[in-house]
């Protein structure tokens, strides 16, 4: 089964199309440092714009503020969006590309099951998944911090400011790339899992996308009627749970507590919905798959 | 028929008629709210300029933020800077009005000064300062004056455009410059919102108890330990840019 892994992972990383989402993620991360970089105050004075009659925002401050952990944030608060397209090009891909190419059969010759097979093909997306995520964390952190250097961080939330010191962030970040991880994992299992039932990889892909996008849609509007009926249980209001790291708790003076997290079982739930989706999607897509008929 | 009144007033009333008003603090002659004012100046005066090392809490509804260290730096006549050491702070506006000689800057004849009599329980004498200038944008300052020590303990400004600005000072060790250990600056702030469209929250499905104050308190406070000072040993200008 290792060597089979193996195998996936080479098919995987020698496609040239494998690249195009480190490319992407690449220019957009680099894309945003540019431009924070040179015109970084315009975008605090536009976050800041309804504390400026009551604090004030000196140079200094901005450039404070903009630190490579606010930095990174802004980035990752951008891009988890749009990573689910990048994850579903290659789990979307991962059945359905071999059914397309004809050699699905061929792969079953094998002397492996058909579960194991499922098992190796999905294991080979989650890391490709963690390898992006890898990718970004070295960009849009580590690149930032070197750029923009590190500070106390600020996180701007609708109804109010919380502030971490700097030595309490890398512990968030590790915790938030990990909640990232297991997020985009639930979108390649929802790939891989419409994978199975098609020929061909563009229909997985969009099929994904565009049931992410309409389930990002309804998370994020604040209609009562779907606040308590429908957004609970969507994964896609679980995904942004990662942000969750960076809530922390205050004193009654509003003093932070450093190393605490405002809601942790909120984001145990959060996370243990995921996993019930991956597992849900993972083990829909192993059974359907052991009663197809492959004919390809 | 002296010495027959002096019978009937007994010796000890005498003595507690002359003791009382001395251990009371109260004197014959009060002081003018001038010589007041002129007294907590000329303590204030003595000092040109310094470099104070201390603790800042922010306490603003909206705000979670750690305690900073910071360093103030002031300057005659009215340069006042507040250095986070190791982070970031957010600075209210008008925080120079923590440094108290602002409240003179213009010299004593730029206000009306009014007696308003000595604060009950605390016995603080309370001056109010009108400025002269009508296009001054402080309205109206409330000093409350510990007379006996020439310090002013808490004050008032209200100005035209950003409300009322409160400090509460509490003096120690450098209470001979007029600055206190300890400095409680209130001011008010304004709602703060953001659309979730740009913050994308994390709804972690708890329901937030409204605080029923909430939207009524919109005064934030600051307040920093000084834990030293260093007093007329030159700060340089560039500090403040």
């Amino acid at each position: 089964m290792w060597k089979l892994l193996q195998i996936e992972l080479f098919k995987i990383f020698k496609r040239p199309r494998t690249y195009i989402a480190f490319g992407a993620i690449a220019a957009v991360v680099f894309l945003i440092q540019v431009a924070l970089k040179f015109d970084g105050k315009s975008y605090i004075d536009l976050l800041m714009s309804n504390l400026k009659d009551s604090f004030d925002f000196n140079d200094d401050f901005k450039l404070d503020l903009l630190n490579g952990y606010l930095i990174c944030f802004v980035i990752l608060n951008t891009l988890l969006i749009q990573m689910p397209l990048l994850v579903a090009l290659i789990s979307g891909d991962s059945i359905a590309g071999e059914a397309n190419m004809g050699t699905l059969r061929l792969s079953l010759t094998k002397p492996i099951s058909r579960t194991q097979y499922m098992l190796v093909k999905f294991l080979a997306s989650v890391i490709y998944t963690v390898a992006l995520l890898i990718w970004m964390a070295v960009l849009a952190l580590f690149g930032s911090m070197l750029i923009f250097g590190t500070n106390d961080m600020v996180v701007l939330r609708s109804e109010g400011i919380e502030q971490i010191q700097s030595f309490d962030v890398m512990w968030r970040y590790i915790a938030a790339f990990g909640y990232a991880a297991v997020a985009l994992t639930t979108v390649s299992a929802l790939s891989f899992l419409l994978s199975v039932f098609a020929e061909n990889s563009i229909g997985p892909i969009i099929a994904t996308m565009s049931i992410v996008i309409v389930f990002t849609i309804l998370s994020e509007m604040n209609i009562p009627i779907y606040d308590q009926t429908v957004k609970p249980y969507l994964f896609t209001s679980h995904m942004v749970a990662w942000k969750g790291f960076f809530y922390v708790k205050a004193d009654a003076e509003g003093t932070t507590i450093n190393g605490s997290i405002e809601n942790l079982p909120a984001i145990m739930r959060s996370l243990s919905i995921l996993l019930i989706y991956i597992g849900l999607f993972f083990g829909s897509a192993v059974w359907v798959f052991r009663k197809k008929d492959i004919l390809t | 028929m002296m010495e027959k009144m002096c019978r009937l007033i007994p010796g000890k009333v005498i003595l507690m008629l002359t003791v009382i008003p001395f251990l009371t603090g109260y004197r014959l002659k009060t002081s003018t709210p001038e010589e007041v004012i002129a007294s907590v100046r000329a303590k204030l005066d003595k000092v040109n300029d310094y470099e104070a090392s201390g603790k800042m809490k922010t306490n603003v509804i909206f705000i979670k933020a750690p305690i900073a260290k910071v360093k103030v730096y002031f300057k005659k006549p009215n340069k006042l800077r507040i250095n986070n050491e190791s982070g970031i702070s957010f600075i209210p506006k008008g925080s120079v009005n923590i440094n108290l000689s602002n409240i003179f800057l213009n010299g004593t004849t730029s206000f009306d000064i009014i007696d308003v009599g000595n604060e009950a329980g605390t016995n603080l004498r309370i001056i109010k300062l009108l400025p002269k200038d009508e296009n001054s944008d402080v309205v109206l300052s409330t000093l409350y004056i510990d007379e006996s020590q020439s310090l002013i303990k808490k004050a008032k400004t209200t100005t035209k455009d950003n409300g009322t600005y409160e400090l509460d000072m509490t003096y120690g060790k450098y209470a001979e410059y007029g600055l206190a250990d300890k400095v409680i600056f209130s001011f008010n702030t304004k709602d703060y919102k953001l659309p979730k469209g740009i913050t994308f929250d994390y709804d972690d499905g708890s329901k937030k108890e409204q605080d029923p104050n909430k939207l009524k308190n919109k005064k934030g406070k600051v307040e920093i330990v000084y834990s030293s000072y260093s007093i007329n040993k030159g700060v340089s200008d560039t500090v403040f840019q």
